[in-house]
């Protein structure tokens, strides 16, 4: 059977999974979102934290996921939670905030002291600086680091389905142990489209929410 | 008013202070400006004077307060400040730039749109042209009049100004200091004024204050640091030329002699010729019973001529107002060749006459160690 039959033929039970999927990429960079990008800007006014942190966060993005899962197996049993979606979300989580952080503590330090002067010589509150001005200003910076997190996310997230989260991973490793060609490339292919769909998706709410005074052309 | 009073800032790490010990006062509706070689420290005294950097030794009172007693946010919004480098906001349209803090006071939108329009056009920026630009679609020049204008947007009696117009060419940067103090007439403000140009300080400033290395070497009139500058080094700044920048300062008025001999029109050409061959008068001035200008005779013209002196009158073309700076009566006396220029007011009537030889004595001997010699030139009546 080829790759296309086999994803005609499940294509009701491929969509779950996608939707499972779906639902804890989501979470989980919903919440690394959260998390990341107030983080990353509370880092902006603590420099020596910032490199503490984003050293930490680097060294997070360097242990290989399916180790990352098999590591919280025994820590998360502790709260009933060893494997399912929740270990998939927190691992998520911690890999999203490596881009997420470092983009928004980067596109925040970055904006020209002129302007942060500017601001404050007017007249701004330094909390009216930063919402009015290097929040708006990094906008396009944090997305990309958003986008980054986003399509990383959805590819971890395959292999979330080893411990137990479901998801189009479960295709993949099924199709791994039953030596099932056409079911390992219909999870791969989803997964890629479902990445690349994200991307894109976030490119158009990039262009809508960045202002199109920071667009070069 | 600003008061500076011993004003000393070091910057953390610094050796020497950017700022030593300046006194100074700006009273209030006065332009001061600062004036002086790169990195002597006028950035830092505006930043000092809003509160943006805090201050190492010293005070500043602003309209009699101690700034450390006031509210950084609201001091700052008394004050505009429209910094060195622009710095305006890329994210945001001019219309937003300029509207920054009258959004932050609550301004209807109406109130803030007209107050958007009004700035533009003040700094000669067409309205419909620039409101919806981004910055990023702006020429320098351009980018820093919009920073002037947000600096000014919510009518702050007090500006400090960065080199405002450091960025725009010639031309415009004449247009733009004309119209700025037009404004200033009105609105007297207290402004500090940054500019590293000689002729724009003497030009924009009631009062100039020189500095060098953080220390006020000479503060004064325009005419003061120009004709008796303190030292080398305010004589090296102002420059060689420092007379000829004087002229920029100096009137029509100031230069011209009263009292011309002149004759009337009626007067009979034998009688005119007889004074001119007497007093050794090549051309004579010649008006109407109200001293209105007509022309002039020359000796050439009257001789055999029975009549009246007015009926061999030449026209006299080029004439000047008594409000010209005599910059520009001089360069008009050099381009045509002309030894003497008739001055005559906006009623036709005969004021005076520049003359160049007088004219020059009169702005060198000013010069004079010891002394002015207002008093010869201007007695010397009797040019012609
Ligand atoms: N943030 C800072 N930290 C340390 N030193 C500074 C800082 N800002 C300025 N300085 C130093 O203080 C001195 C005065 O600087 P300032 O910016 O006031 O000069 P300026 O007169 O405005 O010069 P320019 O005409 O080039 O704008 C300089 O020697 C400069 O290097
Ligand atoms: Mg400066």
């Amino acid at each position: 059977m080829t790759t296309y039959d086999f994803i005609v033929r499940n294509w009701p039970e491929l969509m779950s999974l996608a939707w499972q999927h779906t639902v804890f990429v989501s979470i989980a960079l919903a919440i690394a979102i959260a998390t990341g990008v107030p983080l990353g800007v509370y880092l902006t006014f603590n420099r020596r934290l910032a490199d503490t942190v984003l050293y930490l966060a680097g060294i997070m993005m360097t242990v290989p996921s399916v180790a990352l899962f098999g590591l919280m197996i025994p820590v998360l049993s502790v709260f009933g939670h060893g494997i399912g979606t929740v270990p998939a979300v927190i691992a998520l989580v911690l890999y999203s905030q490596l881009p997420i952080l470092r983009s928004t503590y980067a596109a925040i330090r970055s904006v020209d002291p002129a302007i942060i002067e500017a601001g404050l010589g007017i007249g701004m509150t330094r909390a009216q600086v930063l919402f009015k001005v290097q929040i708006p200003m990094s906008l396009g910076v944090i997305f990309s680091g958003v986008r980054v997190a986003v399509v990383m996310s959805i590819g971890i997230g395959a292999i979330a389905a080893y411990i137990g989260a479901g998801g189009l991973g479960q295709y993949i490793f099924n199709g791994i142990t039953q030596t099932y060609d056409a079911m390992i490339n219909a999870g791969a292919v989803a997964v890629s489209a479902m990445a690349i769909l994200a991307d894109f998706m976030f490119g158009r709410l990039e262009r809508t929410l960045v202002s199109k005074g920071l667009r070069r052309d | 008013m600003i008061e500076l009073n011993h004003v000393t800032k070091t910057y953390p790490g610094a050796s020497q202070p950017a700022v030593d010990s300046v006194s100074l006062t700006i009273p209030e509706g006065e332009i001061c400006v600062f004036i002086g070689p790169s990195g002597c420290g006028k950035t830092t005294l505006m930043r000092l004077t809003n509160r943006l950097i805090p201050i190492t030794s010293g005070s500043i009172s602003v309209d009699g307060k101690d700034i450390m007693g006031l509210d950084p946010i609201e001091l700052r919004r008394h004050i505009g400040y429209a910094i060195q480098q622009v710095g305006l906001f890329p994210h945001m349209t001019v219309r937003d730039n300029i509207a920054t803090v009258p959004k932050l006071l609550g301004w209807a939108r109406t109130k803030i749109d007209a107050r958007v329009d009004e700035l533009l056009t003040l700094v000669n920026l067409e309205p419909g042209t620039f409101r919806d630009r981004y910055p990023r679609q702006l020429s320098g020049g351009q980018a820093q009049r919009v920073g002037v204008a947000r600096a000014m947007a919510a009518d702050p009696p007090i500006m400090l100004m960065d080199e405002p117009f450091g960025a725009i060419d010639p031309i415009n940067r004449e247009v733009l200091q004309d119209e700025f103090l037009r404004i200033q007439d009105k609105l007297k403000k207290t402004i500090i004024f940054v500019t590293h140009d000689i002729n724009e300080a003497i030009k924009m400033g009631q009062r100039i204050a020189l500095l060098k290395e953080g220390r006020l070497i000479q503060t004064g009139l325009p005419d003061e640091l120009l004709n008796r500058p303190a030292d080398e080094f305010v004589k090296s700044f102002v420059g060689a030329d420092r007379v000829l920048k004087r002229l920029n300062l100096l009137k029509v008025r100031d230069a011209m002699m009263t009292n011309p001999v002149h004759c009337r029109s009626e007067d009979s050409s034998e009688k005119v010729l007889e004074q001119m061959v007497k007093n050794d008068l090549a051309f004579l001035i010649v008006t109407d019973r109200d001293q209105r200008l007509l022309g002039y005779v020359n000796q050439y013209d009257l001789r055999g001529h029975k009549g009246h002196a007015g009926d061999v009158a030449r026209k006299l073309t080029l004439t000047v107002s008594p409000e010209r700076n005599l910059k520009e009566a001089l360069s008009q006396m050099l381009s045509y060749d002309l030894g003497i220029l008739v001055v005559v007011g906006e009623d036709g009537r005969i004021q005076g006459v520049l003359n160049s030889t007088t004219l020059c004595s009169l702005v060198g001997s000013t010069y004079d160690e010891h002394g002015g010699h207002w008093g010869r030139i201007t007695a010397a009546g009797r040019i012609l």
